[in-house]
């Protein structure tokens, strides 16, 4: 049934596609309410803010965002709305997907599809491996967990770590990729905690409580961006785990730069391992973060998140220019593999072997000055590719 | 030790705060009111709100806070709760998750969907000495004015005039009503206290619950966890309901992080199995 509806929807496509090949419909999926739509926003801004900064470039063509709410993580709304977008609206592209299990449960859909797929968040590793159309702008969580528990061991010269996760696919992802390299590099974990699900905040004070009892050197956390990450700054300063010589550190997600002001002092001495932030000196980012203060207002703030929205449409872009405006998910993909931009979080490229994306991690060290809370670079790996794949770790074997 | 009953105290302290309006209006109105959460949600908003975009000192927040929801409450109150007051209790849950749900659109829609960030003074922030052992001021802050909201609700109920009606209205509405007590002006007033309590939970417990729109539907089961085993309009019930799930749920998290919230549910079930009335319910309430 589903097939032949796809079937259908792909020849309506194409009769439509014949008539006009300067327009192109992209098919953002996103959680536009919900838990979620703090996260869609960042992104969905950061596509826009792509084709108004590039308007002149991206002419004659015309891109249309055709947005869908994909509502919670259970997948079962990204399903009906993936569909919806490939058999009655006939979308030229796939873009969005915040949650990982909401890009696990359309995978088979984007299969049977044949459209390029832009995922701009969902970052479980094996992803890309479930779609040969799946290719990712934003991260995988193997990037910056393997990247830091290298750090953690080689210039923070931590013995001992306790990991804290949410318990979610990534949660499982991030721990595993910090733990293989803490591990490989001397470092040993002692404790892990799994701290409750994705959907609500849980109260961090008994997890926490549990990891200061272990007295470790570092304790790693990875929550997923948003409200979570101003409940750990919190909870870690309210405990006195500072004070008790635990260093906090984790990927990105714990200073979002969009949570990162309101943290004020408590964000102090965090560290982090990431590809993004919103105080990166190179000339795109200062272009993009000018760019988005002047359309989102002066109190607004690019995040990691606005940045694979940002970079998702400029591949997307990339593949409507190449193909002129026909974009054939086959050929899209084809044009992706080895693709090369000058993102504001640094040179990104897409894999071709595994069509993830490469690119820096920053070790960063946010400090308070003048009311202000900034991160400060204090290590640079260059050119990191999804370690997931690259060490083919469990359902990244494949 | 210490820091474990001090933390499963604190959370449990919320818990209380935010239910026992709950517990009051459900036991005392018979309405089955599933937008309880969201009075919370918008008590917690405007004293976080008039906080950080005002200026607002906290205890003046606090205040603000619960008179406004209580205002808005009655509002609500007159224009629908009443009219549903002899439907069936179908209607009412359909009713008032319904009004959950307008209440999270509309915060959305005039605020935004973003988490709203409580920022304490100075003197709730960081560790206190008790002498036996060192903990996180803010806990410490919640458990004495948990304390001292629950021995004022006991008072209330217990020793004064108002408390009295409330009580003869719980345990017999007909005979309470033939005895001139007016129970339409006690509503309304029970009412708009209930949801002013929940609005003080929502603000003082945004530094552990997080506050944003779904706050409203997201902590809902847990207030009506503690409600249930704590027994309707019971006091008491709904105070030791409290700090029995938020210590129980503290020690579980912190020991076996791999059950998740799981324990909590089993605990509930077992109770509700031995006692259907709560813990501290009357059989004929």
């Amino acid at each position: 049934m589903i097939k032949r509806m796809i079937v259908a929807g792909l020849a309506l496509g194409l009769a439509a596609g014949a008539a006009q090949a300067q327009d192109v419909k992209v098919g953002l999926v996103l959680p536009y309410t919900g838990v979620g739509a703090e996260l869609a926003q960042p992104i969905d801004r950061g596509a826009e803010l792509y084709l108004k900064m590039h308007a002149d470039e991206i002419k004659p063509y015309k891109i249309h965002l055709i947005k869908r709410d994909a509502k919670d993580a259970s997948g079962a709304n990204a399903k009906i709305v993936v569909q919806e977008l490939l058999t009655q609206d006939n979308v030229d592209v796939l873009a969005g997907w915040v949650y990982s299990p909401n890009a696990i449960a359309t995978a088979p859909l984007v299969a049977a599809g044949k459209k390029l797929a832009v995922i701009m968040n969902a970052g479980t590793a094996h992803i890309t491996n479930m779609s040969p159309y799946y290719v990712r702008t934003s991260f995988s969580m193997w990037h910056a967990g393997h990247a830091l528990g290298e750090a953690a061991a080689k210039n923070l010269k931590a013995k001992t770590a306790v990991i804290g996760y949410t318990d979610f696919p990534p949660g499982k992802d991030s721990l595993a990729a910090f733990k293989m390299a803490f591990e490989a590099n001397g470092g040993k974990v002692i404790d892990e905690i799994p701290m409750g699900g994705a959907n609500a905040v849980p109260d961090f004070t008994p997890f926490f409580q549990r990891a200061k009892d272990k007295k470790p050197d570092v304790f790693f956390v990875f929550v997923p961006g948003g409200d979570h990450s101003s409940a750990v700054v919190r909870t870690y300063n309210a405990l006195g785990m500072k004070e008790a010589g635990i260093k906090l550190i984790g990927p990105g997600d714990i200073t979002q730069d969009t949570k990162l002001q309101a943290m004020g002092q408590s964000a102090d001495g965090l560290i982090t391992m990431h590809h993004y932030n919103a105080d990166l000196d190179n000339p795109e980012n200062k272009k993009f973060v000018a760019a988005w203060k002047k359309e989102y207002g002066p109190d607004s703030t690019p995040d990691f998140m606005a940045v694979a929205g940002y970079d998702g449409m400029a591949a997307i872009v990339h593949a409507v220019k190449g193909l002129k405006g026909k974009v054939d998910g086959e050929k899209a993909v084809a044009l992706l593999k080895g693709w090369k931009y000058q993102s504001p979080r640094g040179p990104i490229q897409i894999d071709a072997d595994t069509r993830d994306i490469i690119m820096n991690e920053y070790l960063s060290q946010a400090s308070f000055q003048n009311g202000r809370v900034v991160q400060k670079n204090i290590g640079k790996i260059e050119a990191v590719k999804d370690a997931c794949k690259a060490n083919k770790v469990g359902p990244c074997a494949k | 030790m210490a820091g474990i009953v001090l933390g499963g105290l604190a959370a449990g302290m919320v818990l209380f705060i935010v239910s026992v309006g709950l517990s009051v209006t459900m036991g005392l109105m018979g309405f089955v009111n599933l937008a309880h959460g969201g009075f919370a949600m918008i008590g917690g908003y405007v004293i976080v709100l008039s906080m950080n975009r005002l200026g607002v000192p906290f205890v003046p927040a606090v205040i603000l806070g619960f008179v406004l929801t209580a205002a808005f409450s009655v509002v609500m109150e007159r224009l629908f709760y009443s009219k549903l007051y002899r439907a069936a209790e179908l209607d009412q849950v359909l009713f008032s998750i319904g009004l959950a749900f307008v209440m999270i659109a509309s915060v959305i829609i005039i605020i935004g969907p973003e988490t709203q960030p409580l920022i304490l003074p100075s003197w709730l922030r960081g560790q206190m000495d008790l002498g036996f052992t060192t903990y996180r001021t803010y806990s410490i802050f919640l458990i004495a004015v948990g304390g001292l909201i629950a021995l004022g609700l006991w008072l209330g109920f217990e020793r004064t005039r108002m408390g009295a009606q409330i009580r003869a209205a719980v345990d017999n509405r007909k005979m309470a009503e033939s005895l001139g007590i007016n129970i339409d002006r006690l509503f309304t007033i029970t009412f708009a206290f209930g949801s002013g309590m929940a609005a003080i939970g929502g603000g003082l417990g945004a530094e552990f619950l997080g506050l944003d729109p779904q706050y409203t539907l997201k902590y809902l089961v847990f207030f009506l966890i503690v409600v249930a085993v704590g027994g309707l309009g019971r006091i008491t019930g709904v105070f030791y309901a409290a700090m029995l799930i938020g210590v129980m749920d503290f020690v579980l998290k912190k020991y076996v992080p791999q059950g998740g919230t799981a324990f909590i549910y089993a605990l509930t079930i077992l109770i509700l199995l031995v006692r259907p009335q709560g813990l501290f319910g009357r059989k004929d309430a």
